[in-house]
């Protein structure tokens, strides 16, 4: 680089750009968290809903699946499975509970969870808030 | 070739466990891999959720042991003076490594919701999200090793001669420790707790890192080149703006479309476009310094890894970031093979061939000689070969897959189910394993490189 362009100059670049975007940074998060009432579908998590999740957390679901996009993209996408499974809590539920223990022959297989009545209705419930979050549309279709 | 500080050579553990954590994470790599078409392989004793934790995790344990090993190498040579306290470095190293491996362990003996709830996970909720899936205990423990490591690290630095390289080393340590402190909120809301997750995971790798990364690479630069500190200073100030500049305001490229504002999309895609500009100036800058070196060092391989650093994390975090950051193609890509092409060459390009870098510098120097004989020389750069092309292929090949999966899955007219999808990507998947295997003897050669003989070179 020329001489004209001094290391101080390039000292003040680094020290004034990553502090003022920075500060835009929380300024943007702080417009953002009041702004999320409108698009979260925060009214829908009831107790049944926050425990669902924790089930989720609990069982690492996130390691074989995504959830609005991010996960492991291992198994089907799960934002969008309560309109997927014809808007029925009770099928995400007997598909969860319906899976063997020993897997399927030379295919992927989610494993048998072992979950109970509360657990499966607190994910299934969960997964149905989760479809009610606005996404912009996003996945493009049903198959996520 | 003697340590010009005694306290340097506490980075060799460091860098030890590093390397050894790196081949346990490949293992796992491999396993994963061929469970993508071999379904049902180690099943159920070793499902695929819990094979991905122990890959992502130790990648990130190993690293930051490269990392930490690193400092410790670096910081009192720039600082011209010992470490503050070798002891608690050695302390330290014990306790991250005892706690890294028993994390990982359990993963593998304990089913994931029965540690959850040994670890009290209940009171403390913080299991069970995307690479931070450490029990609250276990992210206690990082944290106490984090602030005693950067106790150790500033009170050196700050006693001691402060350089650019060390300043700017210090404050991406610093904003490490700092951001991964969002790894303790977990709220119920899924929109806020992806919201801030990406406080430390995108923080990380796409802002504080960068600053990590360029020093280190800076500092290996000056070694292996004796150009003038004042030219590289400048490169480094530049290059570590225009990763926070662009980075910070780019974390917007992942907030499209997890129920977060409209005008994300359009920030995010602005500034996560200019995310690679950063790396580029990373690619001039090495050939530049390296183009104008005043002296042959001896450490051939350093200088190969260095140079591959910068051009690798170009491709794998600048190119393929950018192939899928424009929101309307993200609208497509999000989620998909094409995410795991980018995050395996950019983690690779950036950081693992950073963490070797600084490795393959220092090591021959911890040994008592300014680089190794000319045949381990050679045993690494071919271990750097096969590495470096197995990993383009990995993600040539999940590329491939990716692609196809947007447009069966997303893109044509009559979308297919997932699962359906994934079946017609067998091919390129089976492909992505065999240049994983190819990495693997890569890593495999790179190992007895350390244990290769020859004549001694002078320095």
């Amino acid at each position: 680089m020329k001489e004209t362009f001094t290391k101080g100059m390039a000292r003040n670049i680094y020290y004034g750009g990553s502090l003022f975007f920075f500060l835009a940074f929380i300024g943007l998060t702080v417009d953002t968290v009041n702004k999320l009432p409108k698009t979260d579908n925060r009214e829908a998590i009831t107790e049944v809903v926050a425990f669902g999740k924790s089930v989720w957390e609990k069982n690492d679901c996130v390691g074989c699946h995504t959830l609005l996009g991010e996960g492991a993209y291992f198994a089907p996408e799960l934002g969008n499975v309560y309109m997927r499974f014809g808007k029925s809590t009770e099928a995400i539920k007997a598909f969860i509970k319906s899976r063997p223990v020993d897997g399927i022959p030379g295919r992927r297989s989610m494993p048998q969870f072992n979950l109970t009545e509360e657990e499966l209705e607190g994910l299934a419930q969960f997964l149905k808030y989760a479809s009610g979050i606005d996404t912009h549309n996003w996945p493009p279709n049903i198959q996520g | 070739m003697k340590l010009k500080y005694e306290s340097q050579s506490v980075a060799k553990l460091y860098f030890m466990a590093a390397i050894g954590l790196f081949v346990g994470q490949i293992i796992f790599g491999v396993i994963l891999g061929l469970q993508y078409v071999w379904g049902d392989f180690l099943f159920p004793a070793i499902p695929f959720n819990v094979a991905r934790m122990v890959h992502t995790n130790l990648l990130i344990v190993w690293l930051l042991f490269g990392f930490m090993g690193a400092a410790y190498y670096l910081v009192p040579e720039e600082s011209q003076r010992e470490l503050y306290s070798t002891k608690l470095a050695k302390i330290l190293f014990w306790i991250f490594l005892i706690a890294g491996a028993a994390i990982v362990a359990s993963y593998l003996l304990i089913p994931y919701a029965r540690l959850a709830e040994l670890t009290g996970n209940e009171y403390f909720p913080t299991m069970g999200r995307e690479f931070l899936e450490q029990p609250t205990i276990g992210k206690v423990g990082i944290v106490v090793v984090a602030l005693g490591f950067l106790f150790n690290i500033g009170m050196t630095i700050l006693s001691g001669r402060k350089t650019v390289i060390n300043m700017i080393l210090l404050t991406g340590l610093a904003g490490l420790a700092l951001f991964f402190l969002f790894a303790f909120y977990v709220p119920d809301n899924l929109v806020l707790d992806k919201y801030f997750w990406w406080f430390v995971v995108h923080l990380w790798v796409e802002g504080v890192w960068e600053l990590i990364l360029a020093s280190l690479l800076a500092f290996v630069l000056i070694k292996v080149t004796g150009v003038d500190r004042e030219l590289i200073e400048k490169w480094l100030y530049i290059i570590v703006a225009m990763a926070l500049i662009s980075g910070l305001i780019g974390t917007g490229h992942h907030f499209f479309y997890i129920g977060t504002p409209d005008y994300w999309l359009w920030l995010g895609s602005i500034f996560s476009a200019l995310e690679p500009i950063p790396f580029f100036m990373l690619t001039l800058f090495a050939f530049n310094v390296v183009n104008k070196r005043r002296r042959e060092h001896p450490n051939k391989a350093a200088t190969l890894w260095a140079l591959g650093t910068a051009v690798m994390s170009f491709l794998g975090a600048g190119v393929w970031g950018f192939l899928h950051t424009l929101a309307p193609v993200n609208y497509y890509t999000h989620g998909s093979q094409i995410t795991a092409a980018h995050g395996h060459m950019a983690f690779y390009g950036a950081y693992v061939m950073v963490v070797l870098t600084i490795i393959s510098y220092a090591m021959p120097i911890m040994r008592g000689r300014k680089a190794n004989p000319m045949r381990a020389q050679v045993v690494e750069m071919w271990s750097f070969w096969l590495m470096t092309v197995g990993m383009v292929f990995i993600t040539l090949f999940l590329t491939g897959a990716g692609i196809l999966q947007v447009y069966l899955q997303r893109l044509t007219d009559t979308p297919l189910p997932f699962m359906v999808v994934q079946e017609k990507l067998a091919v390129f998947f089976w492909m992505r394993e065999a240049a994983g295997l190819v990495f693997l003897i890569g890593l495999i050669i790179y190992v007895i490189s350390f244990f290769v003989k020859g004549e001694e070179i002078e320095g």
